[in-house]
């Protein structure tokens, strides 16, 4: 079997979000980059599915020479393979989309493992629209995934209860947290890392669907009232307020 | 035209469905266009609701074939009826489906696509959203460059206005259920509650309520306001049995309510971008210097296991 797993480099979740001068972008001084927290769970399935069943493991991410830091890392966590697809990301969900579809195409790949969400461009989208563009079955959110002889059950979190997916291999599943616990990197598998190579090719040429053309902090909240007194009257004080105030009861 | 794919529940349609057919025709109304809801499944009975909301047209699919849900056979629906409605904009309601299926009919018909947007405007004949990025910690201006535009309303966060029209019924075929993937069965269904996403009312818990037992004074307090109740991702990962599903945060739910009451959570960075947009905030908590104070509209400072039964004597008091 040939998996893909696609990861994302992020800003850490910490991150406090600075737009830079241009206005359309995170100011990326002090910034520290991570693996796109949801990504973790589908390199884990990936490397769990390895280790069950054996399988190829590739690892691919788009973007720039930064984003290797996170491709070493898939490589000490055990990934077979780890590809840089030369790019540069702007948040159009379907530019990358196609990128990631180009590379993928007439490989082989048996499973595409994605997060469900990239931290920062909050698109939930390139899972999906590789599944379309490589005319793939799709279970987007999981939290179970089970494989059959060219096969899958999946269940998925929807909004009126957990759904069971059944659908064809090859097939796109993006990953939810509730899938599996993300293992730490070993020093020995650190090691290892460090001699292995990274893969590079140039992304597909495509063109933009979607452009940011500006970013702006929310509103801040003002810190509102602490009530004051005995506690019977703070929650009647509370729920007076709600009502007569704030007008949301 | 701007089509709106439309979600029933019971035989009505669902709320951010009406969140988005509403923003529709208002969008409509500015730029000349018209406005066409989308139904599919195995009944579409009561999508002449979507007249009264601004619906020029009702579009309906409906057959055996799509009783139940399956990705790639919805999306190919949606994308042949924007394509034979010659549509130039998509929306959905940022549901569980619809951010399912809109990315992947975005992908079919080569649209841009911006998901969860919380403002929307036509420029110069296109869409024009805003939406939040870095899970809410700032917010993005997007325009788009393709022909056909594809979003997702974020719920709870756009007006329902009732807007009465033709909503004249055309029928789609349903086509063969030659589908990659298929929705099997509905596991655990969450007993009629409604998802936190649409929830106007949420009372959500954290580390601070020792234990998951605990969560049943919640759901009291939630019952006597009308709303549901969240947790943190400290709560969920105690291993007290509260479901991740309930989490609110960047690894969670994002929520936009009405009224967000936090109960011994500290107001952690991930926390509060998952319910920062709330309209007014709530904490209760024992450290007057927790960081949730810092964007709560009001406070108490105090043991959560003292107020918190007295709030529900005083909630059940307000609405009895
Ligand atoms: C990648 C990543 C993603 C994350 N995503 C999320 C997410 O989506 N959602 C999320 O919530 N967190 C998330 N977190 C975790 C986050 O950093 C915090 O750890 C978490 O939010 C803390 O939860 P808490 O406020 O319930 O617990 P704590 O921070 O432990 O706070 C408990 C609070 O309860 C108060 N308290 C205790 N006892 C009482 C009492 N008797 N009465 C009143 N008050 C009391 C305390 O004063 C304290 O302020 C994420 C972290 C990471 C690294
Ligand atoms: N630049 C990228 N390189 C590799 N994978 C990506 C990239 N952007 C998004 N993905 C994958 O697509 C998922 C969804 O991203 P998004 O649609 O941006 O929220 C992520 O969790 C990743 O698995």
């Amino acid at each position: 079997m040939k998996i893909l797993v696609a990861l994302k480099q992020v800003p850490d979740t910490e991150t406090k979000i600075k737009v830079a001068a241009e206005g359309k972008s995170l100011d990326p001084a002090d910034v520290k980059w991570i693996t796109s927290p949801y990504d973790e769970y589908a390199l884990e399935e990936a490397l769990r599915l390895k280790e069950a069943k054996g399988a190829e493991v590739v690892a691919v991410s788009v973007g720039g020479e930064k984003a290797k830091d996170i491709l070493r890392n898939a490589l000490a966590l055990g990934a077979d393979q780890a590809v840089l697809v030369k790019a540069t990301e702007t948040g159009d969900p379907l530019a990358v989309a196609r990128i990631l579809a180009t590379f993928a195409e007439g490989k082989g790949f048996d499973l595409l493992l994605f997060g469900n969400k990239g931290f920062g461009a909050d698109n939930g989208a390139v899972g999906s629209m590789v599944a379309e563009l490589l005319g793939l079955a799709q279970a987007n959110l999981v939290t179970k995934l089970e494989l059959g002889e060219g096969t899958f059950r999946a269940e998925r979190e929807g909004d009126g209860g957990t759904e069971v997916i059944e659908g064809s291999l090859p097939a796109v599943i993006t990953a939810q947290r509730g899938l599996n616990e993300p293992r730490y990197a070993s020093l020995k598998g650190i090691m290892a890392a460090k001699k292995k190579p990274i893969e590079e090719v140039d992304g597909a040429i495509v063109t933009a669907t979607v452009r940011v053309s500006s970013m702006v902090l929310p509103p801040a909240r003002l810190e509102g009232r602490k009530l004051d007194g005995e506690v019977p009257a703070q929650a009647a004080a509370l729920l007076g307020l709600l009502k007569n105030e704030a007008k949301v009861l | 035209m701007i089509l709106v794919f439309c979600e029933l529940q019971d035989g009505k349609i669902r709320k951010p469905s009406l969140e988005a057919l509403s923003e529709a025709r208002r969008l409509a109304d500015g730029s000349g266009k018209q406005v066409g809801a989308i139904f599919a499944g195995g009944s579409v009975a009561g999508a002449e609701e979507a007249a009264a909301y601004g619906a020029d047209v009702i579009l309906k699919a409906e057959g055996p074939s799509l009783a139940a849900y399956s990705s790639d056979g919805y999306a190919r629906l949606l994308a042949d009826a924007v394509k034979a409605k010659g549509a130039s904009v998509l929306l959905a309601a940022a549901t569980s489906a619809g951010k399912d299926v809109a990315p992947r009919v975005a992908a079919r018909l080569g649209a841009g696509y911006a998901a969860d947007v919380t403002g929307l405007a036509m420029k110069d004949g296109k869409l024009q959203v805003q939406r939040p990025v870095y899970a809410g910690k700032a917010f993005a201006t997007v325009d788009f460059e393709s022909a056909i535009q594809v979003a997702t309303t974020r719920p709870n966060v756009f007006p329902v206005a009732q807007c009465p029209k033709a909503g004249a019924s055309e029928g789609l075929a349903a086509g063969a259920a030659d589908f990659k993937a298929v929705v099997k069965e509905i596991l655990a269904k969450a007993g009629g509650k409604v998802d936190l996403t649409e929830a106007d009312i949420i009372v959500s818990g954290g580390r601070g309520m020792k234990e998951g037992a605990n969560f049943k004074i919640l759901e009291e307090l939630a019952e006597a306001l009308g709303g549901v109740v969240g947790a943190s991702r400290a709560a969920v990962d105690a291993g007290w049995g509260i479901p991740h599903s309930m989490q609110v945060g960047q690894t969670g739910k994002v929520v936009s309510p009405t009224l967000y009451i936090a109960c011994g959570i500290s107001g952690a960075i991930q926390h509060v971008a998952g319910m920062s947009s709330s309209k007014v905030i709530v904490a209760i908590n024992k450290d007057p210097e927790a960081p949730i104070f810092k964007l709560a509209n009001y406070g108490i400072v105090g043991d959560l296991f003292e107020v918190l039964p007295e709030l529900i004597k005083a909630a059940k008091a307000l609405k009895g």
